[in-house]
């Protein structure tokens, strides 16, 4: 076992406890903290990949804006205790095997197609932040610019949405 | 070195939590933040994929993907900012006027 | 040579005419109306004449062009082609002569009817038909014709729509014609099965060589006549299926004179006419012909004896010579067939437009026990048809004492029967004498039966009574052609059509020449037999008796209309009302129609449940979605585990 191995199950265990975490909390603030802990160890899963810049902007972003984001909207609308209704009967019997059901169909899939990829290597010389600037700013510089328009757009959505009413 | 393959069993296996946790949850934050968790899991593929083949094309990808899901997440907060004033609660179960 | 490259200029004068009355007509006055429609019609005429004058000019080449393509599909090929040979010269010689002539006599009778632009407009349509019908090179272009004049028969019978026994005239002859129709089909269809062809020349042209099927064998072409033979006698009016013709009279005067006695229904002659290659190697088809043309001859100059309103004595008598021309056809005499359907043309069109005359001065009437006494009053229109009832007789020099006597002479000499042939058909001509002279001494001799104070009896206008004078002068020297004949002389009319009809019957030297006039004596004896009876009974003064026994049989028509009614009209209005209407379209087409959107509802009604309002609901319907289009893409990757039952 190469320590390399050792830190990838770590991590990714503390991934899977968060999401399981995020289920089984009822107060949405503690979801939101397994959350943060998912994205943590997700960050160091792409350092272990050598993703280092995806890592920073996934620890940045994520982590410091969307998920404060969330935090802020939960304390501003008071949230509590989830309540326990159960109006949908579909969803409380099926629910369970079939999410179970989509994980195993993309996980089958992916399973037996993907074996005969290299592992990831951590120098990654032909993906370091030089080559994905390059990339970003050449071939896909048009996306690049509809992103910073979509970014006002939410922007001025999201004030509209959630002025004050005006009496 | 770690095989592809593990860190794409760990993105379906974060999908799975996440559909479930999507379909379990009723409070509407939290089956946002579920969505959150998806959408990472699928970060997660793209960035394997990307490093194992040695292309640079699936992070400028995960970029794309982590600034939409930041645009997604501000204007859908402030509908659920919205919608938990007019329903005065945060149970998704409450939302139903359109129900028969 | 120019008017033959475009034949088609001669049929499409009157559609054009018929066009612009009919789209433009109701605002015009009468003189616009007459100026269209006659100008087409006359036109139409000259263009004929200039034709045939091309064609004889040209060494009587029989001439067919094709113009385009109708039809074509796999092999078969129908197009508008039209042909001219000599027996389509009598013919169109026939129908636009004579419907020109029967066109300007219209502007003075429907002078004061309603719907004038309708009936000239109609008038002009039905020559159009008549026209593609005789100019036809295919029987697919002839059925175009023929179906067109049944439509133009109906739309004229109908002319007084808003009465109700013109307008159940009208249904009555086109639903009989469409039976008629059907049988016509049915022999087209066989004759394509066989030949795969239904162009005139390639037809007769492959069925020339063929053996002759023997008497009392239904082979395939003898079937196919008939079938063709049951088209005839509808739109003929011969046995079964003249009813439809009395009743037609229902319709103005010309329509009678012009469809029903010149042109529409010597269609059904023409085709047999047309045919002769195939009926004469079907000899059973042939005989059934002479036999219907026979019988029809004197079942409807028995009922003729006996009727009292005058159009419907002359309808019976059209229904009865038009046996004639089938007798004719069916011993093998198509050339006396064709000649008689010319002499029948000017005659029965010059006695069915005297009788407007008649009518139209004695202001509409129309029962000739309302009349008498005429002869002085309304002298050119009794000279007229005076004319055209010696000339139906059959009194030399006559036009229709020569081809009446062709036909007699032929019947005489045909094998199976022809002497029964001849007698009956001798006796169907002392009726048509008696009943045309009955006719004349009712209307134009005797008393007065009709009251001076109501009706003003005036002589016709020019436009109406030239016409009847033109048509007088074709009556008496219509037959000249083949005058030459009876004194050893050639027949020029028989000969004019051996080309088409192959040689005329052989004279057969001295023995049958004298035959010939022995037999024409015969007739002549006939004739004026019937005349003297008629002079017996009615000269003097007449009184109607009641209709009893043998009486009442011929005037209700042998009850055949009622026979009809009860054994097939009523069964099939019962068959319409409780099996068609009731079970099949009330049951099956609305209750399968009800029961899709029924269907369509319930399935509704089921799947409306899942828009139950609930989010997470929608979200499980959502995942199960992604499940499957994730199974179908993956499933290439997938299927050796889940088929193979594992790696």
């Amino acid at each position: 076992m190469s320590g390399v191995l050792i830190i990838f199950f770590v991590l990714a265990g503390l991934a899977v406890f968060g999401a399981v975490a995020l289920i089984l909390q009822s107060h949405p603030i503690h979801s939101a903290l397994s959350l943060i802990l998912v994205m943590l160890s997700l960050a160091g899963l792409y350092l272990l990949m050598g993703a280092e810049f995806i890592a920073a902007v996934q620890i940045i972003v994520y982590g410091g804006a969307v998920m404060v984001l969330f935090i802020f909207v939960i304390m501003l609308l008071n949230a509590g205790e989830e309540e326990r209704t159960n109006f949908s009967k579909l969803a409380s019997f099926a629910g369970v095997p079939l999410a179970l059901a989509l994980a195993g169909v993309i996980a089958a899939g992916v399973a037996r197609s993907s074996g005969h990829l290299p592992a990831p290597s951590p120098t990654g010389e032909l993906t370091s932040t030089r080559e994905l600037s390059k990339l970003l700013f050449s071939e896909f510089v048009y996306p690049f610019e509809l992103t910073s328009f979509l970014i006002l757009v939410a922007i001025v959505g999201a004030i509209v949405l959630a002025q004050r009413e005006h009496n | 070195m770690v095989p592809t393959n593990y860190y794409l069993i760990l993105s379906a296996i974060l999908f799975g939590l996440g559909v479930l946790a999507f379909v379990f949850k009723r409070n509407i934050i939290t089956i946002f933040m579920s969505i959150e968790l998806m959408l990472n899991a699928v970060n997660l593929a793209f960035v394997a994929f990307s490093q194992a083949m040695g292309k640079p094309d699936g992070e400028v990808f995960v970029l794309f993907v982590i600034v939409v899901a930041a645009a997604e997440a501000a204007v859908g907060l402030g509908i659920i900012i919205l919608t938990a004033r007019n329903r005065r609660s945060l149970n998704v179960e409450r939302v139903d006027l359109l129900k028969l | 040579m120019p008017i033959l490259e475009h034949l088609w200029i001669i049929p499409l004068l009157p559609l054009l005419g018929s066009a612009i009355n009919g789209l433009f007509g109701k605002e015009w006055p009468k003189s616009t109306v007459n100026a269209v429609a006659l100008g087409s019609t006359g036109i139409s005429f000259l263009c004929a004449v200039e034709a045939v004058r091309e064609f004889l000019a040209g060494g009587s080449e029989s001439f067919r062009k094709e113009f385009f393509d109708w039809i074509v599909a796999g092999n078969f090929r129908a197009g508008f082609d039209l042909q001219l040979d000599q027996l389509t010269v009598v013919m169109l010689l026939v129908v636009t002569g004579v419907g020109f002539l029967i066109h300007i006599y219209s502007t003075g009778y429907m002078a004061h009817e309603g719907g004038y632009y309708r009936f000239f407009s109609y008038l002009n349509l039905f020559m159009f038909f008549m026209l593609i019908l005789v100019l036809a090179a295919n029987f697919v272009l002839l059925f175009v014709g023929w179906e067109g004049v049944g439509l133009c028969s109906y739309l004229l019978i109908g002319h007084y729509f808003l009465k109700k026994s013109a307008a159940d005239a009208g249904k009555k002859a086109f639903i009989v014609n469409r039976i008629g129709d059907f049988g016509f089909m049915l022999g087209m269809f066989l004759l394509f099965r066989t030949f795969h062809t239904l162009d005139f020349n390639a037809l007769f042209a492959q069925a020339t060589p063929l053996p002759h099927e023997a008497m009392g064998q239904f082979g395939t072409l003898t079937v196919a006549c008939l079938l063709l033979f049951v088209g005839a006698t509808g739109k003929s009016a011969q046995l079964p299926l003249y009813v439809w013709l009395p009743d037609a009279m229902e319709g103005p005067t010309p329509v009678s004179a012009l469809i029903h006695a010149a042109t529409m229904v010597t269609a059904g002659v023409y085709v047999v006419a047309r045919s002769h290659v195939l009926f004469t190697h079907a000899p059973t088809a042939m005989y059934m012909v002479a036999i219907v043309g026979c019988a029809t001859a004197f079942f409807a100059a028995t009922i003729g004896l006996v009727q009292s309103d005058i159009k419907k004595v002359l309808a019976y008598s059209t229904v009865s010579q038009l046996g004639y021309m089938f007798l004719g056809c069916g011993v093998g005499a198509f050339g006396a067939g064709i000649f008689h359907l010319m002499t029948h043309a000017f005659f029965k069109a010059l006695l069915f437009l005297s009788a407007g005359s008649v009518i139209h001065a004695m202001g509409g009437e129309q029962d000739m026990w309302h009349m008498g006494g005429l002869s002085k009053k309304i002298k050119t229109t009794f000279i007229c048809m005076l004319f055209g009832t010696i000339a139906i007789a059959g009194f030399p020099p006559f036009a229709a004492f020569f081809s009446k006597d062709a036909i007699l002479f032929s019947a005489y000499n045909s094998e199976a029967g022809g002497k029964a042939l001849y007698t009956v058909g001798l006796l169907a001509a002392v009726l048509t004498s008696f009943y045309m002279f009955r006719l004349i001494w009712l209307t134009f001799f005797g008393e007065q039966r009709y009251d001076e104070h109501h009706v003003h009896v005036h002589e016709s206008p020019l436009n109406m009574t030239v016409p009847l004078m033109i048509l007088a002068v074709l009556s008496l020297t219509g037959g000249w052609f083949a005058a030459p004949a009876l004194w050893g002389g050639k027949d020029y009319f028989a000969e004019f059509l051996s080309p088409v009809f192959g040689a005329a019957e052989a004279g057969g030297g001295e023995a049958a020449a004298s035959l010939e006039h022995v037999l024409s004596l015969v007739a002549v004896a006939a004739a004026t037999a019937g005349l003297l009876v008629a002079w017996r009974m009615y000269s003097k003064k007449v009184e109607r008796g009641t209709s009893t026994g043998l009486h009442k049989l011929l005037y209700n028509k042998y009850y055949v209309d009622e026979l009809y009614l009860g054994a097939i009209v009523r069964p099939l209005m019962w068959l319409s009302e409780n099996v068609l209407w009731k079970v099949v379209d009330a049951g099956v087409i609305d209750g399968t129609v009800n029961g899709v959107a029924r269907g369509a509802a319930s399935v509704g009604d089921t799947v409306r449940h899942t828009q139950s309002g609930n989010t997470r609901s929608y979200a499980v319907w959502v995942i199960v979605g992604a499940i499957v289009v994730l199974a179908i893409i993956f499933w290439p990757i997938l299927s050796p585990a889940v088929l193979g039952g594992g790696r």
